[in-house]
């Protein structure tokens, strides 16, 4: 017979020896088996205090980025809400008026922007299609929730700290992502 | 101090005793429970309970809070007398089996030696038989008055294994009682001391005592009254809050009695291996506190080895149960037994 895959073995189906019968051999062969992951490397971390690494491509909780002046660089133009193969991503624009200078970076801004985390894909086209480098995928991944309303994560939930009035928490928020380029 | 001619000194010293042992074998039930994750745990790859104190060894008293914080639920159409009886049952003749071990040879305390045993009776091991055997009523009785159909299942099924395993354990123990000629404990362990452990003569039915203490104790491959896959935690089901803490407790005291049952019989007691201890010149009380530690040991060993059974070997079907114990065991121990009195017999006769 040919085999399909090198992982099939036959099954071996002679009659079992007076050693094998009796079962007190095979069970300590089972409980030095058992023995020895005593003594194995733990498969589990310790999560809160241990984190694993990610690598610089993971794609995780979304950021919604400012720019050095700690403005919105979101101009609310719905090219990642197109580009979303989950319609995960809902936003309203609205203008912006003379004094709001110092909030966002152009005349328009989003003045809602939620991402329903229970669709999203975590596949990254978002911040593909973002020309304004305005959403990005971070490292984290989103925490449980005790309802499905919390998985609808609004515009403070996604916003990056502010670099002047928080600079530490932006740079760690921040991490070591390069800027995407854009075209002012 | 006598009065009305009672030795009162002896009643308060076998108070203290018996406060110190119960207290003692209740510890240690609580921190194999931490063992038995912790072990899981490893065997596993996984870490274990590390959140409730450093290494999580305060895990036990959580566990045990959190029991004593949970709804108790009587069942309507249970017969409540006999509910609340189960448990209690469990845990009593649990905790009563400790009184004949001998935990150590004899503290020298104000000028009286102390020996560390409760009641050194001369029927020892039959006391620690009739008192296991009335074990099985604990779980007969939860799982009958829980008026359950799963409960009374498991009940049964207890209830048979445990009839069933008794048989062998008891003939497999019929071999060591004649190579000691007594069935009191301390003799039985001091008789290890001058001819080497039991365990040398004996291997065969050290086995079946094992097997069949894994049996009484309602271990892993054995624990078919608490099968959870197909009877739903079993006699027990119905029960919730410490009544149920009761239940699990029992079982780890149990083990932790069995233990040293098995190490007291077996494993020459607190017997010190391969030395003389006698010839070291320590004072006694040192010497007794070593022999107690030692045969602590061998406890802790056994307990091991409980925990790392369960781990490893899947549940026995029914059947497959009953037949080990009708057709494995018990004729072994009725051969072992035979065999065993031939060459004493022969030995004699040379």
């Amino acid at each position: 017979m040919v085999q399909l895959t090198q992982k099939a073995k036959l099954v071996d189906r002679r009659q079992m020896s007076w050693l094998e019968r009796i079962y007190l051999w095979n069970i300590l062969k089972g409980m030095m088996i058992t023995l020895s992951h005593l003594f194995k490397r733990k498969a589990t971390i310790n999560f809160p205090e241990q984190k694993r690494y990610f690598a610089p491509v993971f794609r995780g909780l979304h950021v919604l980025n400012r720019d050095e002046e700690g403005r919105e660089r979101c101009t609310a133009c719905g090219l990642c809400a197109v580009a979303c193969p989950a319609e995960a991503i809902t936003m309203e624009a609205a203008e912006r008026l003379p004094g709001e200078e110092k909030l966002y970076r152009e005349e328009k801004y989003a003045a809602r922007y939620e991402i329903n985390m229970l669709r999203c894909i975590f596949c990254g086209l978002c911040e593909d299609a973002c020309p304004k480098d305005a959403i990005y995928l971070s490292q984290t991944f989103a925490p449980s929730n005790y309802s499905r309303k919390g998985f609808i994560y609004k515009k403070e939930d996604l916003l990056i700290p502010n670099p002047l009035t928080d600079p530490e928490d932006y740079k760690k928020a921040l991490g070591d992502r390069p800027a995407k380029k854009i075209n002012n | 101090m006598h009065l009305l001619s009672i030795d009162w000194w002896f009643i308060l010293e076998k108070l203290v005793l018996i406060v110190i042992v119960i207290s003692l074998s209740l510890v240690i039930a609580m921190y194999t429970t931490y063992a038995e994750r912790k072990v899981a745990a490893w065997l596993q790859d996984r870490r274990g309970p590390n959140r409730a104190g450093p290494w999580g060894i305060l895990q036990p008293l959580a566990d045990g809070g959190k029991l004593f914080f949970k709804e108790e639920i009587i069942p309507l159409v249970s017969s409540k007398w006999l509910f609340i009886l189960g448990p209690s049952l469990a845990m009593l003749t649990a905790l009563l089996t400790s009184a004949v071990i001998p935990w150590g040879t004899s503290l020298h305390l104000f000028g009286k030696d102390v020996p560390l045993q409760i009641a050194d009776v001369n029927i020892g091991i039959l006391y620690i038989f009739g008192v296991v055997s009335l074990g099985v009523y604990g779980i007969m009785i939860g799982g009958w008055a829980s008026n359950n159909k799963f409960s009374l299942l498991a009940a049964i099924r207890g209830a048979s294994q445990m009839i069933s395993y008794e048989l062998a354990m008891g003939m497999a123990l019929i071999a060591v009682l004649m190579l000691t000629g007594s069935l009191q404990m301390s003799v039985i362990v001091q008789n290890q001391v001058e001819h080497g452990w039991h365990i040398i003569y004996q291997p065969l039915g050290f086995i079946i005592f094992f097997i069949c203490a894994l049996a009484e104790c309602n271990r892993t491959p054995f624990d078919l009254p608490e099968a959870e896959n197909e009877l739903n935690f079993g006699y027990h089901q119905e029960y919730s809050s410490m009544k149920l803490g009761f239940y699990l407790f029992a079982e780890y005291i149990n083990m932790f009695i069995s233990s040293a049952v098995m190490a007291t019989l077996f494993l020459g007691g607190y017997d010190i291996p391969f030395v003389n201890e006698t010839q070291w010149g320590l004072p006694q009380n040192l010497l007794a506190i070593i022999g107690f530690a030692v045969l602590m040991a061998k406890i802790f060993f056994f307990l091991f080895v409980f925990i790392w059974i369960r781990w490893t070997i899947p549940r026995f079907r029914y059947d497959q149960l009953m037949n080990l114990g009708w057709k494995g065991l018990i004729p072994l121990s009725l051969a072992n037994m035979v065999i065993t009195a031939i060459v004493m017999l022969w030995k004699s006769k040379t």
